[in-house]
């Protein structure tokens, strides 16, 4: 960490003086800031709702503000000392008191209704035609459709050189993935919004859905998307160093283009079924393994393998990566309870289990030589 | 009889005298501000453009959080206990606090918790990451080992502010001059009060909290892990009933401040005392019941959510009065616009508007798209930095001269304030925006479409930083070699019993109880 310190104060000194122009150069193409600004009132009713109340109770506030305000700047102008303004002493009245104490009340009584109304609609999850499993990851999440044997992870898709300033960023930077949620449009979707490992939170922002995901619980929330398109939110509730890097994106679809991406999808998933009972040679398996380990294992171990000291652990060289398969498989497979170390065993394929660990084990001057091949994941689990 | 202080550093180190335990209380949270501070740069620097330019994202969860933790428990709360402990003899007539050495003990102990604290910056792994708010079980299985040390390190504080707060307690209820009655009390003595009751009460809270966490990461224990049985949510609820009474500890003495000041520069007495001491009491007790409108989107049962959204709301009454009290306190003085008067009426906008951001959150179905956004940390930087810090840099600009017999300098203490105050807009006002467009907080990095307003804020968060430069500067300037002031009364529409001492306050003051009538 000292190292780190000091390799942070040169990092300080040095380019911040270069910044403006680099990011005023960048802030000139997104060319959205006229934008944000305020709340948006979303695609489904309930977010409507919210953006209603968010817009009455901010003019309420407005107009006391100015009102209070008003009184305070005339007596700051007006009732000036500078100015000869001899002070009154007057300091009691209990009229007064009492009628600031209840008119504010009874603006507040009228502010609770519609947001009662609200919250009640926002938390009726019934009668709902389609559910979703919603996994909060370190740092990436899950979607199940449940019922339809359909799963898949939904990575952050910006690339790392976007993220250290090697590359030029994308026009959805931080906020594109690798397969987003697709569900239909004018449908009550349920999701069932749970986590792994920390407390996650899903939000949608157009949705008005935000619902923490937390391990061991099981929360339930809605939406009826009335607009076909691209929707996109982020991870809400602080979760690790990869917070910033776990974007939610929903693509909202006709219904029939719905039924037929469901039906790709479960023939997809049946190929991976097969693709499992098939042989690879080191070289397809090493290709497939990079891809695995720099999207899912190297946000803790790193594309270089070498991990963070102190909190992630080295591929390169590591004792369990160069001996026997099946402890390098077990830990993989199940995790490490207790740590960060998460089971993959459910959320990768078998085929790409075999990858990540060919890759590992080969990869960085590892060397083994050793080919997993995805029947000895399968094998390995089934033996448990 | 009475006698000076002792020579040397024994002085400081050894003293139970109230003024010098003050004084270094003050010193203390003047540092950690600093120190906070720089954290805060480091989180607006690396904000400045989007993707990651000075440091990694662990790092920077590791900026916001201690930035948390020593701005709350480092920089505001020992600074306003250093004004209690300077103001509140003075102000009820008493010669010292009624526990002298444990007053020291409870400021010496603190320097000790912060560098326990700090010194993780530089352990293996990092210090704490999890936020100040340190949720299981980001902070239990998935935190650094240095999260140990910020255990311990919270334990000391939190028995630090315990003991203070007994004091205060007890010196308000037994070392009252003779027909200094309650109801005749300044109302910071009064806020003051109604604070350590608060304190005593949530900080074993708090305490039990990070035991437990404690217990779970090193004794096998599953308070708070869903795998052993335990519920991460439990620490959600623990917590906030700490948390939440804990922003009222930070806002009720700044409380108390404005409501010296204002009437002082008003040239008029404050309006509605005892209403003010009724809300205040108020708001300490609505504070108790309202813990869960942090945790709105943590999927609590609808019943829940409405009893809390209610509860939370009516806050918003006692703090009205609050404000509407302070306005007709200036309405039809005669008012002077010095230094402190400026950060007074500051606090008073700033503040408001926070309470607005507050009335707003109270919401619950708009708190789910305020939370944990941006439109979240701008609302409680303006409760706490324009409601904390520009009172306590108020109150130590009206003090000053009373504390060192020497003025400051006016015209810096106005660019101050406009650089303060200005920067402090430029800062946290386009946050709104940016947690309304949908920016998540404690992000180390973040899309495009949040470019522009994360730059106007960092250029704001410099601008407010230079400005603290400036009050330290002004502050060493005066003590060092400000106008000498012999004066009693330093401010022309000042009342109270502190300003009947000489100026600069003697070593001792009222060894015999001064007679209030
Ligand atoms: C969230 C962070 C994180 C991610 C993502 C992660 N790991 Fe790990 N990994 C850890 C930690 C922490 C340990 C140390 C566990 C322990 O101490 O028992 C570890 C340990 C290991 C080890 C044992 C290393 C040794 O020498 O002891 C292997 C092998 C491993 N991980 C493989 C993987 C693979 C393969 C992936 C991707 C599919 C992956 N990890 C993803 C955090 C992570
Ligand atoms: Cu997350």
């Amino acid at each position: 960490m000292l190292a780190n310190a000091k390799q942070f104060i040169m990092r300080v000194l040095t380019p911040f003086l270069l910044f403006p122009l680099a990011a005023a150069a960048q802030a000139q193409q997104s060319g959205t800031w006229r934008e944000v600004l305020n709340m948006t009132p979303g695609v489904t009713e309930v977010s409507r709702q919210i953006y209603d109340l968010h817009m009455i109770i901010l003019w309420i506030c407005v107009a006391i503000g100015t009102a209070v305000f008003a009184v305070m700047f005339y007596s700051v102008i007006v009732h000036r000392k500078s100015r000869g303004y001899k002070a009154a002493n007057f300091h009691e009245s209990t009229t007064v008191e009492i009628i600031w104490t209840v008119v504010p009340a009874l603006i507040l009584v009228i502010i609770a209704i519609p947001a009662t109304k609200t919250l009640v609609n926002l938390y009726d999850t019934s009668d709902a035609e389609l559910d979703v499993k919603v996994t909060g990851y370190q740092w990436r999440w899950q979607y199940e459709y449940l019922g339809e044997g359909v799963q898949f992870m939904s990575d952050l898709s910006s690339s790392n050189d976007q993220i250290y300033n090697r590359e030029e960023k994308g026009e959805f930077y931080l906020a594109e993935v690798t397969e987003p949620l697709v569900i239909p449009v004018d449908t009550k979707v349920r999701f069932l919004i749970t986590a792994n490992d920390v407390i996650h939170s899903w939000w949608m922002t157009d949705f008005g859905v935000k619902k923490d995901a937390i391990p061991g619980y099981i929360n339930e929330t809605w939406a009826r998307v009335d607009k076909t398109g691209v929707y996109r939110g982020y991870c809400a509730e602080l979760c690790g160093q990869g917070h910033a890097f776990m974007p939610v994106v929903v693509h909202v679809v006709e219904k029939d283009e719905f039924a037929q991406w469901l039906d790709d999808k479960k023939a997809e998933a049946e190929t991976l079924r097969e693709l499992a009972s098939q042989q690879f040679s080191l070289e397809e398996l090493m290709e497939r393994g990079e891809g695995v380990h720099n999207r899912t294992c190297s946000a803790c171990h790193q594309t270089s393998g070498e991990g963070i000291a102190g909190v992630f652990p080295p591929i390169k060289g590591s004792a369990l990566a160069l001996g026997p398969v099946e402890d390098h498989m077990n830990i993989v497979v199940n995790g490490s309870p207790g740590t960060a170390m998460q089971a993959f065993g459910g959320q990768l394929s078998e085929v790409d289990i075999a990858a990540v660990l060919t890759y590992q084990r080969n990869a960085w001057g590892n060397d083994t030589g050793d080919v997993v091949q995805p029947v000895d994941v399968l094998m390995f689990k089934q033996g448990q | 009889m009475a006698h000076g202080p002792a020579k040397g550093i024994g002085r400081w180190l050894f003293t139970t005298n109230h003024k010098d335990i003050g004084t270094m209380y003050l010193w203390f949270s003047f540092s950690m501000f600093f120190l906070g501070g720089f954290f805060a740069m480091v989180i607006r620097a690396e904000l400045f453009a989007p993707g990651m330019q000075l440091v990694d994202p662990n790092f920077f969860n590791q900026m916001t959080t201690m930035h948390g933790l020593v701005m709350v428990f480092g920089a505001i709360m020992p600074a306003f206990v250093g004004l209690a402990n300077w103001m509140i003899p003075l102000q009820i007539g008493a010669p010292d606090m009624a526990l002298p050495r444990m007053n020291n003990l409870s400021f010496w102990i603190l320097p000790c918790a912060f560098i326990v604290l700090a010194s993780t910056l530089f352990m293996e792994g990092g210090a704490p990451n999890f936020g100040w708010t340190f949720y299981a079980p980001l902070s239990t299985t998935y935190a650094p080992a240095s999260v140990n040390y910020f255990i311990f390190a919270l334990h000391i504080m939190g028995a630090s502010s315990i003991m203070g707060s007994i004091n205060i307690i007890a010196t308000i209820l037994n070392m009252r001059a003779p027909g200094m009655t309650l109801m005749k009390m300044p109302m910071f003595a009064w806020t003051w009060l109604i604070t350590a009751f608060l304190l005593v009460a949530v900080m074993p809270v708090l305490a039990g909290a990070v035991t437990m966490i404690l217990m779970d990461i090193n004794f096998g224990t599953s308070f708070f892990d869903a795998a052993g049985g335990g519920d991460p949510v439990l620490f959600q609820h623990v917590f906030w009933f700490f948390g939440h009474p804990e922003v009222y500890i930070i806002i009720l003495p700044a409380f108390g401040v404005i409501s010296a000041i204002i009437p002082t520069f008003s040239r008029k007495p404050l309006f509605g005392y005892s209403s003010m001491v009724y809300a205040t009491a108020a708001i300490a007790f609505l504070s108790f019941i309202v813990w869960a409108h942090h945790m709105f989107t943590v999927g609590m049962p609808i019943a829940g959510e409405l009893y809390f959204m209610y509860a939370t709301m009516l806050i918003a009454v006692p703090t009205g009065v609050k404000v509407f009290n302070w306005v007709t306190t200036m309405f039809r003085g005669s008012i002077s616009l010095e230094t402190p008067m400026l950060f007074a009426i500051a606090f008073v906008i700033l503040f408001t508007i926070g309470g607005f951001t507050g009335v707003m959150l109270a919401l619950a179905p708009a708190d789910i798209q305020y939370h944990d956004t941006y439109f979240v940390v701008a609302h409680f930087h303006y409760v706490m930095v324009a409601g904390a810090v520009f009172s306590g840099t108020g109150a130590v600009y009206y003090w000053l001269p009373k504390w060192c017999g020497r003025m400051y300098n006016e015209a810096l203490g106005k660019v101050q304030f406009w650089l303060a105050f200005i920067g402090f807009n430029i800062a946290f006002f386009p946050q709104h925006f940016l947690g309304l467009a949908g920016m998540p907080r404690r992000y180390a990095d973040y899309s495009l479409q949040f470019a522009d307003w994360n730059m106007v804020s960092s250029v704001g968060a410099f601008m407010y930083g230079a400005a603290q430069v400036l009050l330290l500067y002004n502050v060493l300037s005066t003590v060092i070699a400000g106008k000498k002031v012999t004066e009693p009364k330093t401010w022309e529409g000042a009342e109270g019993l502190e300003w009947t001492v000489p100026t600069p306050a003697p070593y001792h003051t009222f060894t015999t109880p001064p007679e209030v009538k």
